[in-house]
């Protein structure tokens, strides 16, 4: 352990909250042109080790060296300066400025007290070639998609000298053909020499792109390891500090029954293709695709999120008029949407608020919320989907993100429904929380409920779904049953509708 | 736990409450008229009109709205109610009887015009209540052909002049509206999805409401509140004029603001909005009593309402480690 090889050594590193241990007596050594990769279960302590690293948090205990010196960023603006840039999850950007005055807000390049916009550009079009995105630099940021602005960010770290590069779960919102190409970016700098700390919940990316592996467990380092001599199991193991049997659990008893919901020839608001698709009682039903290719808003215009042109919904047989959200609940359909924090939960307000507000007629008496009863059944919910939260008076924001996830699923299950709708429901929480949610999901399966799941994490699919319907470019391009699950024929499906595109 | 939650509880409303008891201390000491019966029945008086509107204030801030035209609004419900009144064809206590209801429902309709419009075209609630501001100042005008009207009957001006329990009847009506709607606040469906709305209104909608139903009916409880205030009003001066409740909406929003509730919505009490409006109403009679000019008070009351959202950001902070702790 020379100081020559490691860029950053941390030492005992401790931070404490009132009540609660972020990191204990933390130990890390990041070698040199490593591309070092972090993971833990939510809660583990990786987001409280960014903020240390990047001056935010200023730990209790312990000592960092940078290149050999003492390291004790106060500020951001001190890991800047030491060239420790991060890219967070939540991205910083502001949508109304363009790409190029995002990309150099900290460091616009001047002329006599004015932006040299020439500078700006020119220099904004090669960092934009560096991370193969082919847009103007003058693109406002309010256009892009997520996958863009988080290249965006990658763009707006390496922009400035950067050494230490930390990446918080950047793939999170990507799609696989994203990914590979956010991979290239990265083996790219790695060849510039810069050091790489990558975060991430994707198991199998580690062993795509990472040197060595750091596991956090209860703000611990539970061990440092090559990647070459270690396996995903034995990942797991170090995370949850036991070993898991299987990855997605299938249960092959339960078998699908009668058709429960039918979609036909739905178009949703603007879109030409019509989409037609059944699920049966009982039945898991994967949707794949790429991000954007029309998922999310399928599934938003059968619940009456968002104005559909036509399209008939029937229910068990009945066809269901659905203008509004209101519609689809009322009638039993429920979507748990994609982004929880926005859409799924009101953060500043307790579990009990949040789990009620599906069918607060239950909790009612004379038009008066009856406290008790209220209380008596989130308490219920809470222990029965074993959400960790010290009181159901505790404001939701405050959980963790697994645990939030599983509130979005306790207050659907609070109003007895027939179809659920579940939109990335394991995105950005960690392997213990998926496989109590996959459990879940064939607890409601095995009570005769129709399931709809749309996932980007498409082996998660193969591993839990009965069938997978594929999304590309706004239609459905195929389909596959269980029996015969095949993951590249699935993919070429989900690029198909793009393919027939390119050739008109 | 119940340890800890009335701590919090303390935490959330005593702050306010405090500073109101030590402004009455100082004022105490200071002014030697400010304690006495009749000052004390001055000031029930003087807070009653703007707690009703700060009240209706309190439902469209607690969504992150905002209602500007509540000064004219009021003016325009005194006119209406004050030629029904005067009206010589009418039995006194039939007048009576619809001049209130005429008030109530005038200024519910100013509400629900300034809600529909607001949700219908998703408009921000200031720009569509500047409007109303003006629409129904003019309205005012126009029909009274910008006379005051007095003259109101004799059971009327005798009901102003009453006291219950020994306090003022328009205090009584005050006191009573904010207890009402408290309750409803805080333990109703309407009150929960207020709330709920102010804080993330897609999430709600999403969960299967019609939030746009709960926004307009916080616009129209608003607005008929100053119906009611435009009736405590009559009473308590016994004529109706086009021209008054100018600036009420900034008092009421006064109020509203010193008591804690937050300008983006979600957070917030009636209690609260009561102590806000007492606050600015000792304010107000204290200096006065101190021998203080208008302009001067003016600028105290500013003043005070800086330090008190100043003084709320930290209390926030406070409260917020206090929820993480839990």
């Amino acid at each position: 352990m020379n100081s020559n090889e490691n860029i950053l050594e941390l030492r005992g590193i401790t931070k404490k909250f009132p009540g609660v241990i972020a990191l204990k007596n933390v130990d890390l050594n990041i070698r040199n042109g490593e591309v070092h990769v972090l993971v833990g279960e939510n809660g583990a302590g990786k987001s409280s080790l960014i903020k240390v690293l990047c001056g935010i948090y200023t730990p209790e205990e312990g000592e960092m060296t940078y290149r050999g010196k003492v390291y004790t960023p106060r500020t951001p603006f001190d890991a800047i300066e030491a060239g420790v840039r991060v890219v967070y999850q939540e991205f910083n950007l502001l949508s109304y400025l363009s790409v190029a005055e995002n990309i150099f807000f900290d460091n616009l390049p001047r002329k006599g007290g004015f932006v040299d916009f020439k500078t700006l550009y020119r220099k904004t079009e090669e960092l934009l070639n560096v991370v193969g995105l082919n847009i103007s630099p003058k693109t406002p940021v309010e256009l892009l998609g997520v996958a863009q602005m988080q290249l965006i960010e990658i763009a707006k770290a390496i922009s400035s000298k950067s050494e230490l590069l930390i990446l918080d779960e950047p793939t999170a919102t990507l799609s696989s053909k994203e990914i590979s190409m956010l991979f290239g970016i990265i083996s790219r700098l790695k060849s510039e020499g810069v050091t790489i700390i990558y975060i991430s919940h994707h198991l199998q990316e580690v062993f795509e792109i990472g040197d060595r592996i750091s596991v956090l467990r209860n703000g611990e380092n539970a061990g440092t390891h090559s990647t070459s001599n270690i396996s995903i199991p034995q990942i797991v193991k170090m995370m949850v500090g036991k070993s898991m049997d299987e990855e997605y659990p299938f249960r092959a008893e339960i078998k699908p029954g009668e058709t429960i919901l039918s979609v036909k020839n739905l178009r949703c608001k603007g879109k030409p293709s019509p989409i037609s698709f059944e699920v049966r009682k009982g039945e898991l039903l994967g949707v794949a695709g790429l991000v954007g290719s029309g998922r999310t808003d399928a599934m938003r215009a059968i619940f009456g999120a968002d104005s559909r042109d036509s399209g008939e919904i029937i229910l068990n047989g009945k066809t269901l008029t659905i203008n509004k959200p209101k519609d689809a609940v009322q009638n039993g359909i429920c979507l748990l949407t994609e982004d929880r924090k926005t859409q799924g939960l009101i953060l500043e307000m307790p579990c009990y608020v949040n789990v009620t507000l599906t069918d607060l007629q239950a909790v009612t008496q004379y038009g008066f919320i009856n406290n008790d009863i209220e209380r008596k059944a989130t308490d219920k919910l809470v222990n029965e989907l074993a959400i960790k939260t010290p009181s159901i008076d505790q404001w939701v924001g405050n959980l963790s993100g697994g645990n939030q996830q599983k509130m979005v699923l306790a207050k659907w299950l609070f109003r007895e429904t027939d179809v659920l709708i579940f939109d990335e429901p394991t995105r950005g929480i960690d392997v213990g929380a998926k496989y109590e949610i996959y459990l879940l999901l064939w607890k409601l399966a095995a009570a005769g409920k129709g399931i709809i799941i749309v996932s980007s994490d498409l082996p998660e699919m193969l591993g839990i779904c009965h069938r997978i319907i594929v999304f590309s470019d706004g239609i459905i391009t195929g389909e596959a049953v269980r029996e015969n699950f095949d993951q590249e024929e699935i993919l070429t499906m989900a690029y198909e509708g793009y393919m027939q595109e390119d050739t008109v | 736990m119940n340890a800890r939650k009335i701590t919090y509880l303390l935490l959330r409303e005593a702050g306010i409450g405090v500073a109101l008891v030590l402004i009455c201390v100082v004022f105490i000491f200071a002014a030697p008229h400010f304690a006495s019966y009749r000052n004390m029945m001055n000031i029930f008086t003087q807070i009653s009109i703007n707690t009703v509107i700060a009240v209706g204030m309190t439902f469209v801030i607690l969504l992150g709205g905002i209602d500007l035209s509540v000064g004219s609004v009021l003016a325009l419900c005194t006119i209406v109610a004050g030629l029904t009144i005067t009206s010589e064809a009418l039995p006194a206590g039939l007048a009576i009887t619809l001049a209130v209801f005429a008030s109530l429902v005038v200024g519910a309709l100013c509400g629900l015009f300034n809600g529909f419009v607001s949700e219908r075209w998703r408009i921000h609630s200031f720009v569509v209540t500047l409007g109303m501001l003006n629409i129904a100042r003019g309205a005012a005008l126009q029909i009274s052909d910008s006379r005051t009207l007095f003259g109101f009957p004799e059971a009327f001006s005798n009901l102003g002049a009453q006291t219950v329990f020994g306090l003022p009847v328009i205090f009584i009506m005050a006191m009573t509206l904010v207890i009402i709607c408290s309750i409803i606040l805080n333990r109703s469906v309407f009150g929960r999805m207020i709330y709920a709305i102010g804080n993330n209104e897609e999430a709600v909608r999403l969960s299967g409401h019609n939030t746009i139903v709960y926004k307009i009916s916080a616009y129209v409880i608003c607005g008929g509140c100053v119906g009611i205030a435009g009736i405590m009003y009559m009473l308590r001066l016994n004529m109706a004029s086009p021209i008054l409740g100018v600036g009420f909406e900034l008092n009421a929003i006064a109020a509203v603001v010193i008591g804690g509730t937050s300008m983006m919505g979600g957070k917030g009490s009636l209690i609260g909005t009561f102590l806000g409006a007492s606050i600015i109403g000792v304010l107000n009679n204290g200096l006065l009593l101190l021998g203080m000019g208008d302009f001067a008070r003016q600028i105290v009351t500013g003043l005070i309402i800086v330090a008190a959202v100043v003084i709320d950001t930290y209390r926030n902070k406070v409260l917020l480690k206090f929820q993480e702790n839990d």
